[in-house]
């Protein structure tokens, strides 16, 4: 082993009382070297980040293999001995930073928790420190920025802040657990980078997890891939991206997409003509001067970054957040702005799903209660009739019949999204409104809902409405492109027209922020450019 | 005030005490009206079997009870505006001079009560979420879920017979006069403020450990672990104080609860406090006595919850501060 070694985990096993969450594990990572984890939810990338500091989640435990951190084995060791390797040799960076810091303490506080506990240096020098990295991370007026609390700075500077916090007790090891997936692409940039400065500047070692494969290829020198709790592959980060050994990382990399478009199978015919529309809650406008247009059998993709208005146009399309002013039309006729003043064919005809299903499905009624409903509510379906339709539904959203006695509780992420999908597709609608449906989804659970849903335009004749901040998304999936700042529409037209030739300078920056496989992609960045 | 001149504090205390005082207007209306409404009136109750028709009625006409309610109503709350809470039927004498002893009594009892029991259920609550599921754990749930569980006049009745009847330790009645020496109230005080601190103690500490704990689960208590922070500093530094919204509410409503469960209290230990005021007047249908003490109860109720929620928002600095700069 070369003295440079910082960790090195060796065929660990982590078991539950059910079940094994690791399986004959092995990483290293050597000083000034970042070691990218990929995989879906659930494929065990925390529960193998966190061993790295023997920290397991109640009524898991280690059954097998070893760790080593620093030189030292971790396996064995009391709850002192542990909580000081935690405090002088490894950080974590963790995806919320809005959670991950007390709300009830000043940030420098938390930021200089570590150094204050050790009672080394003065509150004036601990002060100092945290001034330092405050700057080094381009933290707003850094002198100020630790008196406040964290509710009162964005998001992007609270990520900075965690990194911050985790840079002070110079550790050797530093783990980014999915550091950068809540924050909007063109801050997700500026912390990239600034990830990747730190990583080199403090010679520290690094784990980088992500379920984002574009994300760790910028961010990592070698990959391991996971999944189910196990390693799948393994790899330098370009060998791993231009030549996957297996099926699943083939899968991983094809998923980026090769910037093909979706072609347009749907006539010219305006079905949803929204005009000038002003949206606002209280003093507040969110949605400004509004138009956009759905044409017949077509998918409007709605991109922006996140309080950008996109939720509350759709509101308002669906009648939920009344328009101000404006005009929204569907077929020419006019859509009157509340819901409940809407006729109940209108009401039938726009259908809305949500972003988190588990939010979405009463976890007490099975399948059958969520989808019988509207067949019930909009077409009086009953008995023989409403069971013939139940099955037909289950069938377009391909999942099994036996399903329909189910309760949401025992579907994944992605089979309770299909249940709202057919619950809408049950009032038979011409437009379904999809609010980020599938940013809660792992890669490929996404992939297989684009693809039920481009069935179903053909099959059913749907137009969609796909909100989402996900450019790549919007890029293969859609046939028209809106895209919204603060509240106003910056862009719209054919999708291959606005990524290609993009006219508002925001669109530009928003296309160059979306992280891609290509080698130096985050590197050639300037400064400036995020 | 100057401190949260621009905070968000200001403008919840000047809405919150508006509409606290709204609250105390109306309850006074419907203790009014449910005292108007109570079976046999004034006069017939103090006039007793001297009651025959011609006495009932010159004596209502002198209580004025032969006007309207409304008229009724309007009239004792212009006094009462003045502090003239009228004079008590049965005593002759102004209700407040009568009332203010009392009170002072029933607050002696309640914050006794409240002194020991607030600290003591807090830090069992705590000791419980520190060693969750360990011995102390279900042993300290145990006892609080048995004492929650009985009437308070029970406990009452069962202390007054373990301490005095058995052990003859403390009086059974805690009958005392203002003018009694210090060891002599402490005697009298022990049981009922003992029954109070096993009534109460149950909620406050259940509710700790329920706070804490769930704060627990919370994401900057993982990053507290990974930082390598001990459990103990974990649970007082980062989770307790973030606990100490529901915490602070569950004990001022807690003390609302003493100051009006004393009148149970007061009644099994024959302790001369408000409760116990109140109780015989509406005996002896004393109805400005009745009005008086429903209004002062219900006016300490409404501040106790204000409180409440004001050191609720205090120590919150997401409701303290504002978004944006400091």
């Amino acid at each position: 082993m070369s003295g440079n070694r910082i960790l090195s985990i060796d065929n660990l096993r982590v078991e539950t009382r059910t079940g094994v969450l690791l399986d004959d594990v092995s990483i290293h990572v050597d000083r000034g070297e970042v070691l990218g984890i990929i995989g879906e939810s659930g494929a065990g990338k925390s529960t193998l980040a966190l061993s790295s500091i023997m920290l397991f989640k109640a009524g898991c435990r280690p059954t097998a293999g070893s760790i080593t951190l620093g030189g030292q084995s971790l396996m064995g060791l009391g709850t002192a001995e542990l909580e000081t390797i935690r405090r002088t040799k490894a950080s974590y960076v963790a995806q919320s930073a809005a959670a991950s810091f007390n709300p009830f303490y000043r940030l420098e506080d938390q930021v200089t928790e570590i150094p204050a506990m050790a009672q080394k240096l003065t509150a004036t020098q601990r002060r100092r420190m945290a001034i330092e990295l405050f700057e080094e991370l381009q933290l707003p007026d850094p002198e100020n920025f630790g008196r406040r609390y964290p509710h009162q700075v964005s998001g992007g500077q609270l990520q900075r802040a965690m990194i911050a916090m985790a840079l002070i007790n110079q550790p050797d090891l530093i783990i980014f657990d999915e550091p950068t997936t809540a924050l909007d692409v063109t801050t997700q940039i500026e912390v990239l980078r600034l990830i990747k400065k730190v990583a080199s500047t403090h010679n520290c070692g690094a784990l980088y997890i992500s379920h984002d494969l574009a994300v760790v290829s910028q961010m990592a020198d070698r990959i391991v891939v996971m999944r189910n709790g196990k390693m799948v592959e393994q790899g330098p980060t370009r060998q791993l991206v231009d030549n996957p050994q297996t099926d699943y990382a083939r899968r991983l990399v094809a998923h980026q997409g090769d910037g093909s478009y979706a072609t347009a199978n749907g006539s010219d015919k305006t079905l949803l003509d929204v005009r000038n529309v002003d949206v606002g809650y209280g003093g507040v406008a969110a949605v400004k001067d509004a138009s956009i247009k759905l044409g017949s059998g077509s998918v409007l993709a709605l991109v922006g970054e996140s309080g950008s208005g996109k939720t509350t146009l759709a509101r308002s399309i669906a009648g939920l957040q009344p328009a101000r002013q404006g005009e929204i039309r569907m077929r020419d006729n006019l859509l009157t702005p509340l819901v409940e003043r809407r006729s109940f064919d209108q009401r039938r005809l726009v259908q809305y799903i949500h972003q988190l299903p588990d939010l979405a499905l009463n976890p007490r009624q099975t399948i059958r209660d969520v989808i019988g409903r509207p067949l019930s509510y909009f077409h009086r379906l009953r008995g023989a009739s409403a069971e013939q339709r139940l099955r037909e539904l289950m069938e377009a959203i391909e999942l099994p019949a036996a399903y329909l006695d189910r309760y949401p509780a025992s579907l994944s992420g992605g089979q309770k999204q299909r249940v709202c999908i057919a619950r809408s597709l049950a009032a038979k609608p011409d437009i379904l409104i999809c609010d980020e449906i599938t940013s809660a989804l792992d890669p490929l659970v996404e992939e297989s809902i684009i693809k039920l849903l481009t069935r179903l335009i053909k099959d059913e004749g749907l137009s969609i409405l796909f909100i989402t901040h996900n450019l790549g998304l919007a890029l293969r999936f859609s046939h028209t492109t809106a895209v919204m700042q603060a509240g106003r529409i910056v862009e719209h037209g054919d999708t291959r027209a606005v990524f290609e030739q993009p006219q508002s300078d925001y669109t530009r920056s928003l296309i160059q922020a979306v992280p891609q496989l290509r080698e130096g992609w985050l590197d050639g960045f300037s400064a400036n450019a995020a | 005030m100057v401190l949260f001149a621009n905070s968000p504090v200001k403008s919840f205390v000047v809405a919150r005490v508006a509409s606290g005082l709204v609250s105390i207007f109306f309850i006074s209306f419907l203790v009014f009206v449910g005292t108007s409404m109570l079976p046999g009136d004034a006069a017939n109750a103090l006039l007793g079997q001297n009651a025959t028709p011609e006495t009932v009625l010159a004596l209502r006409t002198e209580l004025g009870l032969d006007q309207p309610l409304p008229v009724r109503y309007f009239h004792w709350l212009g006094n009462a505006l003045h502090g003239d809470f009228g004079t008590s039927l049965s005593n002759s004498q102004p209700v407040i001079n009568l009332l203010v002893p009392r009170l002072i009594n029933s607050l002696i009892l309640a914050f006794s009560a409240a002194a020991i029991v607030l600290p003591l259920a807090v830090g069992i609550g705590l000791l419980a979420a520190i060693n969750r599921g360990k011995a102390i754990d279900t042993v300290t749930g145990s006892i609080s879920a048995i004492f929650l569980s009985m009437p308070s006049f029970l406990i009452g009745y069962l202390l007054v017979f373990i301490f005095a009847v058995k052990l003859g330790l403390f009086p059974p009645l805690s009958m005392v006069r203002s003018s009694a020496s210090l060891p002599t109230w402490i005697s009298a005080l022990t049981l009922p403020v003992l029954t109070l601190v096993l009534v109460a103690q149950a909620h406050v500490m259940k509710l700790t450990r329920a706070a804490v704990l769930g704060v627990m689960s919370s994401d900057y208590i993982l990053m507290a672990e990974t930082k390598g922070i001990p459990r103990n500093r974990i649970i007082l530094k980062h989770a307790l104080p973030n606990a100490l919204s529901p915490i602070v509410s569950i004990c001022m409503i807690t003390m609302a609860y003493l100051i009006v469960d004393v009148v149970v209290i007061e009644a099994v230990f024959n302790y001369p406090g408000m409760g116990k005021l109140m109780v015989d007047a509406v005996a002896y249908r004393d109805i400005p006595m009745v009005l008086a003490c429903g209004v002062l109860f219900s006016t300490i109720f409404i501040s106790l919850n204000l409180a409440a929620d004001l050191l609720a928002m205090l120590v919150n600095p997401r409701q303290r501060l504002p978004r944006k700069g400091n």
